[in-house]
């Protein structure tokens, strides 16, 4: 075969790429920046800047945020604890943060529920301990527990892919000149992971910041993130061009993080699965 | 004065449940260039990485400079290592790479830019400074491992293999670079490989082992020509090892033969291993050789030619020789009584075990 | 070295911390399925009836069939057309093939819900009727760019001098390709087919958009009845997939042990 027809055999993949991806993408951007009747617009978009759809894109920033620090927190000493080990490749790793995927997205969530109520179970074991109770559900506190529980994988993985790539003599070395731990884990091994580290926080950042699921179940109705706002327009409120101009907006936001994957791991390396 | 630098005590050494070094004293001085060489597996690489902090012993001491330093961390050690592959920074610039271990230690910027010139010049790679890691060649890559180490002025240098990734030209003017640079600074060198030619050409003292026993250690010239049992003798440079018979003080007999030697006190009639360079070999008529054999091989090496003379009994002798004799041709087989090595038979089914089987 | 065994501890604790945290909600479930109240959080005694009604129950067991059939049909075709595709970039120059690249990753960074949007207007805007097909073709969509990126890392890996020595020692193109370039890529391909598939089970959201009334995944099925309180024959379901799933795994991994023992 040669190489002009090999490359055809790209050919029903950018067809399908073209037909599922850029055409519906485009499809947003035509009804976020038009009216009912068709008309060109920018209402829409600049819908955000109304209290109640502002005041939500804000709450949803904020959650995204923080929770993507907490699992940043949690997910860097953990892949670095999982180095130390030298587990075989892909082995037990891949095994334990992909294995609670099988259990269904919505009813690991729900089982936060369980877990976090009133009377739930934490509470139930607590007041046993006869400690303070709990009280965290429906409130921001318990969707960021939910996203951290959800997305933390999304985390370690990446993490993980470019910690094992590090040869250990450039640790060794770097304690043979005189580093401690703490000094090489912040001048060899954190610089040299920076791909991962983005990688994981761009894919915690952006279904963080548009999940309307994990506050729907965990916050009530109590609390309203961009992605309910935007869900309920399509679902309920049937306004598809504010939504799609709203979803604009998200998108906005998930262009600055594809531009940063690409600055920082230009190889691919956290995104390796 | 101090003996020695460097002493280890009864180290010892497995890894899952694979004894990779058993009760290895070793004692190393002062400004001496010192070589581990045996094949891979032998224990050298353990051994360097035990010294340097990386692995810690099961058992034994580190003795460094008089304190027992077999449990401080590697970051604690008056040493540095070059490493394998050479293991350099690869988010930092050459400077940065250098200076490393001095910024660690809070030096002076000044303090720490004349040291960056004067390792770069003492590797030839001045003006290098700003230069990106990843475009360096192999050799280069490698001065700057060494420069980063040395800055930090250790009082030993430990090298694991520096040279394996390297070309064969390139390898030898990095050996001469090495030496070089060994007596400029003034420390000891602790230098781990497999290349024999390497460890001759550079050390003061080898230290030969194998399956985590030292062999034999002594000058590149007692190495080569004394070695103490087959293994030694086998791994360094070509030669013939045959199972003999010490008649007496000063004489053997190899395959019926009489050879006189001059090693003592082996006893009488007893069984030893001989050893004897192919260069060694004196070619004679056949009348004037003590044993008679006939050349079944010739190949033409450059310096000298290489010849197989097979002798009644089949033994097949390694010959190194200016002269030429074509195959076929009956040769008498001659030996300088100084040219013959009179080894001990392994006593120990241990020993036995590393020596060479054939 | 004490330090280092400290470490060696702390790490351990903080493994299992983690775990418990990755796991605790898993616990929940498996024990509410066989909690005879229907209750969240109140033990009634325990029991099997959860997974008898299971069965019995049509609404469940026809969703459970859609999850199944799409996860595996949409992981299948994503694997066909995304194998194919990766042997075609990788043959591309530099140019295209860092813009197919690009257009690759967008479904995997872009977010589920403007995903699945923008599939729900490019069918309606197609004229196609939402259903189990949009459901399938959206699964599809979104599998492909994991399946590619399983393969690729395995294709760059294959040396092109292997598939040039199957050719000089006599064998066509095609021949040298499934002899030599095929077993080399398996690994990648396998993984990016469970790798699909797991996703694919795994998706709510876009299966929100693009299902259309009538018809439910687990996903969708779960999601109706938060509010109305969910029936605990789910919890038995889910418990079901996962035991079967860690028991597949568990055997795995032993008999890829034994291999490698070998």
């Amino acid at each position: 075969m040669n190489k002009d027809l090999r490359k055809i055999l790209a050919f029903p993949y950018i067809i399908w790429m073209i037909g599922f991806t850029i055409i519906p993408l485009s499809l947003i951007f035509i009804y976020g920046l038009t009216t009912r009747d068709g008309s060109f617009t920018f209402a829409n978009v600049l819908s955000i800047f109304t209290r109640d759809h502002f005041k939500a894109l804000m709450l949803s920033i904020a959650l995204s945020i923080i929770s993507t620090i907490i699992c940043l927190i949690m997910a860097f000493p953990l892949a670095l604890t999982l180095k130390g080990k030298k587990l075989n490749k892909g082995s037990l790793i891949v095994f334990i943060f992909i294995l609670p995927m099988w259990m269904n997205f919505l009813l690991r969530t729900l089982a936060w529920l369980s877990l976090l109520e009133k009377n739930g179970i934490i509470n139930t074991v607590l007041k046993f301990m006869h400690l303070p109770g709990l009280n965290i559900i429906n409130t921001p506190a318990a969707i960021i527990l939910g996203m951290v529980y959800n997305y933390l994988p999304f985390m370690v993985l990446p993490i993980y892919n470019v910690l094992e790539k590090i040869d250990d003599n450039t640790i060794n070395a770097a304690r043979d000149l005189g580093a401690n731990t703490l000094q090489t884990i912040i001048k060899v091994i954190i610089p040299l992971s920076i791909p991962g580290i983005v990688s994981g926080i761009t894919m915690v950042f952006v279904p963080a910041l548009t999940t309307f699921v994990i506050s729907n179940i965990l916050g009530g109705s109590k609390v309203l993130l961009i992605g309910n706002v935007i869900e309920q327009e399509f679902t309920k409120g049937s306004n598809w061009n504010l939504g799609s101009g709203l979803s604009l907006i998200m998108m906005i936001f998930i262009l600055i993080s594809m531009a940063f994957i690409a600055k920082y791991d230009k190889d691919g390396e956290g995104m390796s699965v | 004065m101090r003996e020695s630098l460097i002493d280890l005590e009864h180290i010892s050494k497995s890894f899952d449940g694979e004894i990779v070094l058993d009760d290895l004293n070793l004692s190393i001085k002062e400004n001496s260039f010192v070589t581990l060489l045996g094949p891979s597996g032998c224990g050298k690489t353990t051994t360097l990485r035990i010294i340097g902090g990386f692995v810690q012993a099961d058992s034994g001491k580190v003795i460094f400079d008089g304190k027992d330093i077999s449990n401080l961390p590697p970051n604690k050690r008056n040493l540095n290592t070059v490493f394998q592959k050479y293991a350099l920074f690869p988010h930092m610039s050459i400077a940065e790479n250098i200076a490393f271990g001095l910024k660690i230690k809070n030096k002076p910027k000044a303090y720490i830019d004349d040291k960056i010139k004067y390792a770069l010049k003492l590797v030839n790679l001045e003006g290098f400074e700003n230069r990106n890691i990843n475009l360096l060649s192999g050799g280069q890559q490698q001065r700057i491992a060494i420069a980063r180490a040395i800055v930090n002025e250790p009082k030993v240098l430990l090298l694991d293999e520096p040279l394996g990734a390297l070309d064969l030209k390139l390898r030898q003017d990095m050996q001469y670079e090495l030496i070089r640079l060994k007596n400029e600074l003034g420390i000891t060198f602790i230098y781990v490989t497999h290349d024999q030619e390497e460890a001759l050409t550079m050390s003061d003292t080898i230290v030969v082992m194998n399956q985590g026993y030292i062999q034999q250690m002594g000058t590149p010239e007692q190495i080569y020509n004394e070695p103490e049992n087959a293994f030694v003798a086998d791994f360094i440079g070509e030669s013939n090892i045959i199972a003999a018979t010490m008649v007496q003080d000063r004489l053997v007999d190899i395959f019926g033969a009489k050879f006189a030697c001059v090693d003592e006190g082996f006893g009488n009639n007893k069984p030893v291993d001989v050893v004897i360079r192919p260069e060694d070999i004196d070619l004679v008529e056949p009348d004037k050789g003590t044993l008679v054999g006939t050349v079944t091989h010739l190949i033409f090496k450059g310096v000298h030619y290489e010849m197989e003379v097979t002798t009644q009994n089949g033994y097949e002798w390694l010959v190194h020789s200016t002269d030429m004799f074509p195959v076929g041709k009956e040769v008498g087989i001659s030996v300088d009584p100084f040219d013959i090595q009179i080894m001990n038979k392994p006593e120990s089914e241990d020993e036995e075990a590393v020596g060479v089987n054939e | 070295m004490i330090y280092s065994k400290i470490r060696k501890v702390l790490g351990n604790i903080y493994l299992v911390f983690i775990l418990i945290f990755l796991y605790a909600p898993i616990a929940t479930l498996v024990i509410l399925s066989f909690n005879s109240s229907k209750s969240r959080n109140r033990w009634g005694g325990f029991t099997f009836d959860w997974y008898g009604e299971l069965f019995k129950s049509a609404t469940i067991m026809a969703a459970f069939r859609n999850t199944l059939v799409i996860a595996f049909l949409s992981a299948l075709i994503a694997t066909i057309i995304g194998t194919v595709a990766a042997l075609g970039i990788n043959n591309m120059r530099k140019l295209p093939k860092t813009a197919v690249m690009a257009v690759n990753n967008i479904p995997m960074l872009n977010a589920d819900i403007v995903t699945g949007i923008s599939l729900m207007l490019g069918f309606i805007a197609f004229g196609i009727s939402l259903g189990f097909k949009t459901i399938l073709i959206s699964h599809i969509t979104f599998n492909i760019p994991y399946v590619i990126l399983s393969v690729m890392p395995k294709l760059k890996q294959t040396e092109r001098v292997t598939y040039e020595a199957a050719l000089d020692l006599g064998a066509t193109p095609a021949m040298a390709f499934f002899k030599v370039v095929f077993p080399d890529i398996f690994p990648g391909v396998i993984s990016g087919f469970l790798l699909a598939f797991t996703m694919s089970l795994d998706d709510f959201i876009i299966t929100h958009f693009t299902k259309g009334a009538g018809i439910n995944t687990i996903s969708t099925l779960v999601y109706s009845e938060v509010r109305r309180g969910i029936k605990p024959s789910l919890y038995a379901l889910s418990t079901i997939i996962f035991g079967t799933v860690l028991i597949l795994l568990i055997v795995s991994n032993i008999a890829q042990n034994k291999i490698k023992k070998k």
